[in-house]
C-alpha cells in the first residue's frame, strides 16, 4: 500500500442521481436517529459506482454533508479503505491483481508483469487509451483458484498470462468473459479427478 | 462498585469505572503514555501504557482498560497487576523501538527538545539502540495555520491533536488519513485552522511534530526562567507560566487550574508576547508646542502636578483601562479622591454595572467550574467564543455531554456548538423575562439554569433595561430551585473590571462617568483627564482637555496625551486581578519594565507626593495591606468570594426599557482588544486571516 491522496485533477461538482438519492435516503434511514454517520461506507461506495469507479473530492463533501459529518471524517474513511479509488480508473476495466502469498506462489507476478506492459507501468495509472488501469491488492479469498484478478464485482481465476490476456481482450472488445475459473473447472473443484469424498454422503448414511 | 487490586504488591481499593492506569497511579506507579490525556477521550493507540495483569497472556493497555472489565480471579482473590515486571519492561522497550523506527533523529534541531515526551520516555523506558536498518519514512509537512509549525515526519500518530480540536476546540478540521505506515495527520485539503484556541494542540503534541511557529528556534526550555502568573487578555484570569530569558519574555504557556482554564489558554493569551517588545513607552514624555518630547521623570511629574493644581477637581476625570491591576486602581482612587476628584470610572466601554447594586449584580455567580453542572443556558448579547474562548470551551463541554440546552439572544454567530437562536435584540429578552418565549419553559424546568449577560449588552444606551430584564429572568428562574445555585452571570471581557467595581471606581450620580466626561470635553468643561491605560475610547473627541496617559504601550491614549507616564505591562509587575467569578489572583513579575518605565502604583505614589498629598504607603506590601483593610474580598487570593443572591433582585428592580437595536458583542476583532495585542505582529496576522476568511464566507454565502 502506498500513501493515498486525493487526485490533483477534480471534477466540478457531485450530486447523486435521482435513483441513487432515493436509495441513499433509504440507506440512511436504516440507522437509528443520531447514528446516520454509519451510512458513510455504503454511500461512498454508491458514489464511487455512479462516478465510474472512483471517488472525486466533491463526492466526499457531498456525502459528508448528507450525513452531517465533517469533511475530514469522510476523507479519513476514503483514504483508509483501499476499496475506494481516489483517482480515475479505466473506463472498461480496473484490474485488481491479488499479490498475496498463495497467488504469488502460483504466478501472480507474471500477471503483474503483463499489467505493466499492457496497461501502464505503474499502478493506479490509466492506460494510454484510458480504458484500463490496474493495482496490486491483498488476498481476495480465492486462494484455491490462484492466481486471480478482480475486475469490477467479478473475479477471474486460475489465470496464466495467456488466459489473463484473453480476459483483457474480452474487456477491450466490450465482451467480458464469463467470471470464475478460466480453465473451465467448476468453482474450486479439483483440477483433475476426485481424490477424496468420492461417494456422496447423506444424513442417513451412504446413499 | 469498588474492588481490590494488588498493584506492584500493594493492595488498593479502586472503583469499577476507573481506568487501570488511574488505579496504578494511585499506588504511585509511573505509567508512560503518549496518546492518553486526561481531558480528551481515550484512544489507546500508542500502546506505551502496557501493564501485566495476572491471568492475561498478553500485556494490557492500561489507559483503555476499565477496572470493572477485568475478569475476576476464580477464587475471588484480588487481581495482581504489575507495572514493573520483566514482561512490562520488555513490552515498553518493544513499543518504544517501534515508535522510534520512523522517528527522525533530529532532536538537535527540534524545538520540542528538552520538553519532549518521546525523548524523556525513550531515556526512561527505551533501549539504547535500534535494530532497524531500512530507510525511515518521510512525510510532507502540512499547512495547518499560522500558529502551528509542522514537521510531520516526527509524528507518532497519538491523535491527541485530532481529539483536542474535535472535542475541546470544536473545530472538526484535523484528521488522521491513510492507515498503517502511511497514516498522516492533516486538515481537509490543508485549509488552515481558524480557532481561537488552536495553539493548545501544540502543547498536547508529545513530540516535535507540532511546534509553535512564532517561537520557532527561539529558545531552549532549559535556558528559560519560569514564572507562574495570571493572564489579563480576557477577564477569566487564566493561569499561565511566563518563560523569560534575560529581560525578554519568550513565551507564555498555560498552567493547570481546574477551576478556571483547565489547561487551555487562548491563542491571544499565548502569542501576544511579541507585542510586549514593541511600541513600548520606555521614558516619560511631555507635549511641548504640539510635539511629544522625552523628559525626565521629575519634569513629567511636575507637569502633571501643575496641571492638576490648575484644574478644578469637578472638571477633572479619570478613566481606567482594561489591563489595570487592583493596586494602581486603589492608589488612583486614594490619590485623586484626596484631591477632591471623584469622577473616576473603570468602565471605559460605558457599561452600566455599578457596585451600588451589590457585588452579585456584576459577577459570574455560577462560577466557571459551576458551568459544568448547568443544564440550560441562555446567552444574552454575548459571544463567548470571542469574549472568553476558554469559557466557551466549557460551554461546549456541557453541550457535548448532552447535559445542557443552550440558547442565545444576540448575533447569530458560530460558537462551536449548536444553540437555539432566539432572536437578535433586547425585545426578545423582555419577552423571555415575561415568560412569553418557548425557551422560558426549558429554563424554568431546568434544575440548574444560567443566564449569561455579555459585557457588550450592558454597555448600551439601554444597558440598564437589558441588565434589569436579565436579572428579572434570573430571579424568576432561581425561585424554587436549590438556593445554592446561582443563575445570574455577567461575562466581562476586561481583566480589570471586576476589581475596579469591587474597589468602587465608579462615579456617584453627581460626578462624571465616561460619557459625561466626553460630553464635558466637547464643550470645554473637562480640564484634565487621567487615563490609566485606557485606550479603547475615542481620543479624538477630547477637545482641548489636558490628557495624562499612564500605560505601557504607545497606543491611542498615548498619541493624544499631553503627558505620558511609562508603566509596566502585566508580565513586569505584581498586581492583583479579580476574575469574572470574583476570584482575586496576582500576577508575578517575570521581567523588568523597559527603560525608565515603572510599576503603576509607584507612579501614582510619586504623583501623590508631587501634588502634595503623599499616599501613606511605600511598598507593595503596605499598599496591599491598606487595600485589604478596605476591601477584604481582595485579600482572599485564589478563592471565589461569592456574592449575596439579593443583589440580583436589586438589579432586577432597576427597571428601565429596552430598544430594538440588535445586540452586538463588545468584541468585534478578537485579536485587537488591547494595546499589547494591537502592538503584536502575530495578532495582526491572525486578524487579517480572520477578516479574509469572514469575507470569503460572506461572499460564498451571497
Amino acid at each position: 500500500m502506498a500513501v493515498r491522496r486525493l487526485h490533483p485533477l477534480q471534477a466540478g461538482g457531485f450530486a447523486f442521481s435521482d435513483e441513487n438519492l432515493r436509495w441513499a435516503k433509504e440507506t440512511i434511514a436504516k440507522y437509528p436517529e443520531g447514528k446516520q454517520a454509519s451510512a458513510i461506507i455504503p454511500l461512498l461506495w454508491r458514489a464511487q459506482e455512479q462516478e465510474g469507479g472512483w471517488l472525486p473530492e466533491p463526492a466526499l463533501r457531498a456525502v459528508a454533508d448528507m450525513l452531517g459529518m465533517a469533511h475530514i471524517r469522510a476523507m479519513e474513511i476514503a483514504t483508509f479503505y483501499t476499496m475506494f479509488q481516489l483517482q480515475p480508473v479505466g473506463s472498461k476495466a480496473h484490474v485488481q491483481v491479488c499479490g498475496t502469498t498463495p497467488c504469488m506462489l502460483c504466478g501472480s507476478e507474471s500477471l503483474i508483469e503483463l499489467c505493466k506492459t499492457r496497461i501502464a507501468p505503474t499502478q493506479h495509472t490509466l492506460s494510454e487509451d484510458g480504458a484500463f488501469s490496474w493495482e496490486e491488492v491483498e488476498c481476495l479469498g480465492c486462494c484455491a483458484n490462484a492466481p486471480m484478478v478482480q475486475i469490477g464485482k467479478d473475479v477471474y481465476e486460475d489465470l496464466t498470462p495467456d488466459l489473463f490476456e484473453k480476459v483483457l481482450d474480452g474487456f477491450a472488445a466490450g465482451k467480458p468473459p464469463k467470471p470464475g475459473s478460466q480453465t473451465g473447472r467448476t468453482a474450486s473443484a479439483p483440477k483433475g479427478k476426485l481424490t477424496s469424498l468420492k461417494e456422496s454422503v447423506t444424513a442417513g448414511g451412504k446413499s | 462498585m469498588s474492588r481490590q487490586l494488588i498493584i506492584d504488591g500493594t493492595l488498593v481499593d479502586v472503583d469499577d469505572d476507573e481506568t487501570l492506569m488511574h488505579a496504578c497511579e494511585k499506588v504511585g506507579a509511573e505509567i508512560p503514555r503518549f496518546c492518553y490525556h486526561e481531558r480528551l477521550s481515550i484512544a489507546g493507540n500508542c500502546r506505551m501504557c502496557l501493564v501485566e495483569v495476572d491471568g492475561s497472556p498478553k500485556p494490557i493497555a492500561s489507559c483503555a482498560m476499565m477496572v470493572g472489565d477485568l475478569p475476576p480471579n476464580r477464587d475471588g482473590s484480588p487481581k495482581a497487576v504489575s507495572t514493573q515486571s520483566e514482561l512490562v519492561k520488555k513490552a515498553r522497550e518493544g513499543v518504544m523501538e517501534f515508535l522510534l523506527i520512523n522517528h527522525p533523529l533530529d532532536c538537535p534541531i527540534c524545538d520540542q527538545g528538552g520538553e519532549c515526551d518521546l525523548q524523556d520516555q525513550a531515556m526512561a523506558f527505551g533501549v539504547g539502540g535500534s535494530r532497524f536498518g531500512e530507510n525511515k519514512r518521510a512525510v510532507e509537512d502540512k499547512h495547518i495555520g499560522p500558529l502551528i509549525k509542522t514537521v510531520m515526519t516526527r509524528c507518532i500518530h497519538c491523535t491527541r491533536c485530532v481529539r483536542y480540536m474535535t472535542e475541546v476546540a470544536g473545530i472538526e478540521e484535523l484528521g488522521l488519513i491513510g492507515r498503517g505506515e502511511d497514516a498522516e495527520i492533516t486538515t481537509y485539503l490543508e485549509k488552515g485552522i481558524l480557532s481561537e484556541m488552536s495553539a493548545n494542540a501544540v502543547d498536547l503534541c508529545p513530540v516535535g511534530a507540532l511546534t509553535h511557529k512564532p517561537w520557532a528556534h527561539n529558545a531552549r526550555p532549559w535556558e528559560l526562567t519560569k514564572t507562574e502568573s495570571i493572564d489579563v487578555m480576557d477577564a477569566l484570569g487564566s493561569a499561565i507560566r511566563v518563560d523569560s530569558r534575560g529581560k525578554e519574555v519568550m513565551r507564555v504557556l498555560p498552567r493547570n487550574n481546574d477551576a478556571v482554564n483547565e489547561e487551555w489558554i487562548s491563542d491571544k493569551t499565548r502569542h501576544v508576547v511579541d507585542g510586549l517588545k514593541v511600541q513600548r513607552l520606555d521614558r516619560p514624555y511631555v507635549r511641548k508646542d504640539g510635539a511629544l518630547v522625552a523628559v525626565e521623570w521629575s519634569e513629567a511629574l511636575a507637569t502633571v502636578a501643575d496641571a492638576l493644581k490648575k484644574a478644578e477637581p469637578k472638571k477633572t476625570g479619570a478613566i481606567v483601562g482594561d489591563l489595570a491591576g487592583a493596586e494602581e486602581m486603589f492608589a488612583l482612587k486614594q490619590w485623586l479622591g484626596g484631591l477632591g476628584v471623584d469622577s473616576i470610572d473603570c468602565r471605559q466601554d460605558g457599561a452600566i454595572l455599578d457596585p451600588q447594586f451589590g457585588r452579585g449584580s456584576y459577577l459570574f455567580n455560577t462560577t466557571i467550574q459551576g458551568i459544568e453542572e448547568a443544564d440550560a443556558v441562555v446567552l444574552v448579547g454575548c459571544n463567548p467564543r470571542l469574549e472568553a474562548p476558554v469559557l466557551n470551551a466549557r460551554l461546549r463541554k456541557i453541550w457535548r455531554s448532552g447535559a445542557a440546552t443552550i440558547a442565545s439572544i444576540g448575533e447569530a454567530v458560530e460558537l462551536g456548538y449548536d444553540y437555539d437562536h432566539l432572536g437578535g435584540n433586547p425585545n426578545v429578552l423582555a419577552e423571555l423575562a415575561a415568560g412569553n418565549n418557548p425557551f422560558y419553559d426549558t429554563l424554568k424546568n431546568a434544575e440548574r439554569p444560567m443566564v449569561i449577560v455579555g459585557a457588550g449588552a450592558v454597555a448600551r444606551s439601554d444597558g440598564v433595561g437589558v441588565a434589569s430584564h436579565a436579572a428579572q429572568l434570573a430571579d424568576q428562574l432561581a425561585g424554587g430551585k436549590n438556593p445554592k445555585w446561582r443563575v445570574f452571570n455577567v461575562l466581562h471581557s476586561a481583566a480589570s473590571r471586576v476589581a475596579g467595581l469591587d474597589l468602587g471606581l465608579v462615579p456617584s450620580a453627581n460626578d462624571m462617568d465616561v460619557s459625561a466626561m466626553f460630553k464635558a470635553a466637547s464643550v470645554g468643561q473637562l480640564d484634565v483627564l487621567y487615563l490609566l491605560g485606557a485606550d479603547e475610547i475615542d481620543t479624538s473627541k477630547l477637545g482641548a482637555t489636558f490628557v495624562i496617559y499612564q500605560g505601557s504601550h504607545g497606543d491611542r491614549g498615548a498619541h493624544r496625551a499631553d503627558v505620558i507616564l511609562p508603566a509596566a505591562a502585566y508580565t513586569e509587575k505584581s498586581a492583583t486581578y479579580v476574575n469574572i467569578e470574583g476570584r482575586a489572583q496576582t500576577t508575578t513579575q517575570a521581567v523588568f519594565p523597559p527603560g525608565e518605565a515603572k510599576e503603576d502604583w509607584k507612579i501614582i505614589r510619586a504623583l501623590s507626593e508631587a501634588t502634595g498629598k503623599a499616599l501613606a504607603f511605600d511598598t507593595l506590601q503596605e499598599i496591599r495591606a491598606k487595600m485589604y483593610e478596605v476591601h477584604p474580598t481582595l485579600a482572599a487570593l485564589d478563592q471565589v468570594q461569592r456574592a449575596s443572591t439579593d443583589d440580583v433582585a436589586v438589579l432586577a428592580k432597576q427597571g428601565g426599557s429596552v430598544t430594538s437595536a440588535p445586540f452586538m458583542s463588545g468584541i468585534q476583532d478578537f485579536y485587537f482588544t488591547n494595546p499589547i495585542a494591537r502592538a503584536s505582529r502575530i495578532m495582526a496576522e491572525l486578524s487579517a486571516l480572520r477578516t479574509a476568511a469572514n469575507t470569503n464566507r460572506a461572499s460564498s454565502a451571497a
